[in-house]
């Protein structure tokens, strides 16, 4: 009965491997495939030049978000492109037999809040889309990554892609978390140590207390985010928390079917003595609030530091000073009391209702700083909902805040929702690249905690002060 | 979709001696609402290359005229960020079928070689190198050789090999795609689908 030990990524990889090409990839089985209006319309294209159909269309989900307005989405889209883009997306589904969420419709979000939200995403899963942060559904136990347009085709016409097996990576995070640190602060930080190329190669297993004691959301927020460190993906055991967020959903199994899945999905885990090819250990008491000074998700910092100098850091001198030219700041200066212009929550890092309870927690009998416009992006219409009816809503327009509509929005600014050149920004989003929010725009990560606190003050400040 | 086969390339390259170059930078997100894969070439290192006014930037390499070729060498960790495949593309459509880095992004390494540009990768010191030779004289030449799996400054005789593992080189080799390679196990995989679990 006893076989050797095995990593949760090493039984979920080796039940979807095809065939092992000698010297090659693997053909990799894909069991759940998300497409967007923006990566899929050049697949749709080659599928139709190979003459080749969808191998199952019933394995793909479509919706679209990365280009669509947050506001006045009853009206007809504007920008002739992105209408463009929304109408093939409408054609290539309804022609393939593909599910489609488009703009409008009452399950309509962002791609990797939509999935889990409606049970599509289950344990043991593997899971693509054509989006870097698809590693978010590894929270539930999923090999989940990102792909790009000639796999997305490849998905759609073999249900499979090539892929070299990753080595392994596990990230130990122990210890009791203060207050005011979420789990955007445990990522922010994870990605500030290891760098954004240090886990390159490597597909990571989140494991310690500090990830077991966190809501599902909280878990895709910090899956989501190892992308930034370089990793194709990262993921969680499922457990208890998990299954109690599946039970019940739309897609999810139901009656004979949930035991016989739950009975799998308790063996979804890593088996004690299996070895990682490397593996870090942090204390989650460490952690503070964090915040991004530069142009890489690895040049964060706890929220009360000063901005290290280029010595401090082993990344190149010449990208370092370029990074704090372009953001405007200098060495060793700090980051809390700097002015900033924007404040922008959502996305698929932190656009779920638990952050917008983050956010509606400190912004509650306060006021919106003057100098200060913000967008409050849900992630879905399912969000939407939960925060009117949670009441949410009401704090926020008190405040002097106004709701948008879901989608993609200013996370990757390729609709309106572009922050304007040289303005500083304190994003829940996952990239700060520059010009990522829009050319020119000055982007600093955060926890919804800290943009609320920047939201209401009107600078980069320390949420644990605004904490009753 | 079959592209060039690619085996022995000498060629002139274009510098850019940068680090973490991200796909960002490659192709800026307001470029991706295309349905069509043509024109990205045009828009490659958008920001970089132009001015607001979509004046030229005189000082970016792409508009140095004594730099050309189909070779492009780039600063340690190139293509990092976004999965975007558009990078490679503008990449390829601008006119360059390889990239030497001392280090790549993966999913940029993958997105290349699945559409016909070779990623060599070389050690710091090799890329080093490249760029005096490069700056020495503009006219300098690398050979890459796929076959052998090499790279060399011409000028010096200086060489360095590179790794790529042995299916893709085979596919690069004979301009290959990965989805000709399905099509042609179609039956094995929707026996393997149906039997599994999902
Ligand atoms: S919110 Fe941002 S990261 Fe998430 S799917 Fe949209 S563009 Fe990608």
């Amino acid at each position: 009965m006893s076989s050797k030990p095995t990593t949760l990524f090493d039984k979920v990889w080796d039940a979807h491997v095809v065939r092992d090409i000698q010297d090659g990839p693997d053909v990799f089985l894909i069991d759940r495939h998300f497409i967007h209006e923006v990566t899929s319309p050049v697949a749709f294209l080659g599928l139709k030049n190979r003459n080749v159909s969808v191998m199952f269309p019933e394995r793909t989900f479509a919706t679209a978000d990365h280009n669509t307005p947050t506001i006045n989405q009853h009206l007809p889209v504007q920008d002739p492109l992105s209408a463009n883009q929304l109408k093939a997306l409408e054609e290539n589904t309804a022609k393939h037999g593909i599910s489609h969420w488009g703009l409008g419709n009452p399950k309509n979000g962002i791609v990797h809040v939509v999935g889990p939200e409606n049970g599509i995403t289950l344990p043991g899963m593997t899971i693509v889309c054509g989006d870097s942060h698809t590693s978010t559904h590894g929270a539930f136990g999923c090999i989940a990554f990102g792909i790009g347009t000639s796999e997305v085709e490849m998905v759609l016409a073999s249900q499979c892609i090539m892929q070299p097996k990753p080595k392994k990576m596990r990230i130990n995070v122990n210890g009791e978390m203060h207050k005011g640190v979420t789990a955007k602060d445990v990522v922010l930080y994870i990605i500030s140590k290891l760098t954004a190329a240090g886990a390159t190669g490597y597909f990571v297993e989140y494991a310690g207390s500090v990830f077991e004691s966190m809501s599902m959301e909280g878990r895709m927020t910090v899956c989501n985010m190892s992308i930034e460190m370089g990793a194709r993906g990262g993921m969680i055991a499922p457990d208890e928390t998990t299954f109690n967020y599946i039970k019940g959903r739309e897609k999810a199994p139901t009656g004979q079917a949930w035991d016989d899945a739950l009975a799998y999905w308790k063996t979804l885990k890593t088996d004690e003595g299996a070895s990682f090819d490397i593996e870090h250990n942090y204390d989650g008491a460490e952690i503070e609030p964090m915040i991004t000074y530069g142009t890489n998700p690895g040049m964060g910092m706890g929220i009360t530091e000063l901005i290290p100098s280029a010595e401090d850091i082993d990344a190149g001198k010449a990208s370092f000073a370029k990074s704090l030219q372009y953001m405007g700041f200098h060495e060793k200066e700090p980051m809390l009391g700097k002015k900033i212009d924007y404040v922008f929550i959502g996305s698929c890092t932190n656009g779920r209702i638990e952050d917008f309870r983050a956010f509606a927690s400190i912004v509650k009998g306060r006021k919106k700083a003057d100098n200060v416009t913000a967008w409050v992006v849900p992630g879905s219409h399912v969000v939407e909902a939960q925060i009117r009816e949670e009441g949410i809503y009401d704090i926020l327009i008190e405040a002097g805040f106004e709701l948008r509509q879901p989608g993609c929005s200013a996370c990757l600014a390729m609709n309106d929702d572009k922050i304007p050149a040289g303005k500083y920004a304190v994003s829940t989003s996952n990239r700060n690249f520059e010009g990522r929010q829009g050319p020119g725009a000055r982007t600093l990560l955060a926890s919804p905690l800290v943009a609320a606190a920047a939201a209401v003050t009107g600078q980069v400040t320390d949420p644990r002060t605004l904490i009753a | 979709m079959a592209y060039d086969k690619f085996t022995v390339l000498k060629s002139t390259a274009v510098p850019l001696p940068i680090e973490n170059v991200d796909t960002d930078q490659i192709i800026p997100a307001r470029f991706l609402k295309a349905t069509k894969r043509e024109g990205f070439g045009d828009n490659l290192f958008r920001d970089w290359r132009y001015n607001g006014d979509d004046t030229p930037k005189t000082d970016f390499v792409l508009n140095n005229s004594i730099y050309s070729g189909k070779i492009l060498v780039g600063g340690k960790n190139f293509g990092s960020g976004s999965s975007r495949e558009h990078a490679a593309w503008a990449i390829y459509d601008y006119g360059f079928r390889c990239v030497v880095s001392s280090f790549f992004a993966d999913i940029f390494k993958n997105n290349s070689m699945n559409i016909g540009i070779l990623p060599v990768q070389v050690s710091d010191a090799f890329l080093h190198k490249i760029f005096s030779a490069i700056e020495a004289d503009p006219n300098a030449e690398l050979e890459v050789n796929l076959p052998e799996q090499t790279v060399t400054i011409l000028a010096t005789g200086e060489s360095e090999s590179f790794d790529i593992n042995g299916y893709k080189k085979h596919n690069l080799v004979n301009g290959f795609d990965d989805i000709d390679y399905l099509q042609a196990m179609r039956e094995e995989i929707v026996a393997f689908a149906q039997k599994s679990r999902y």
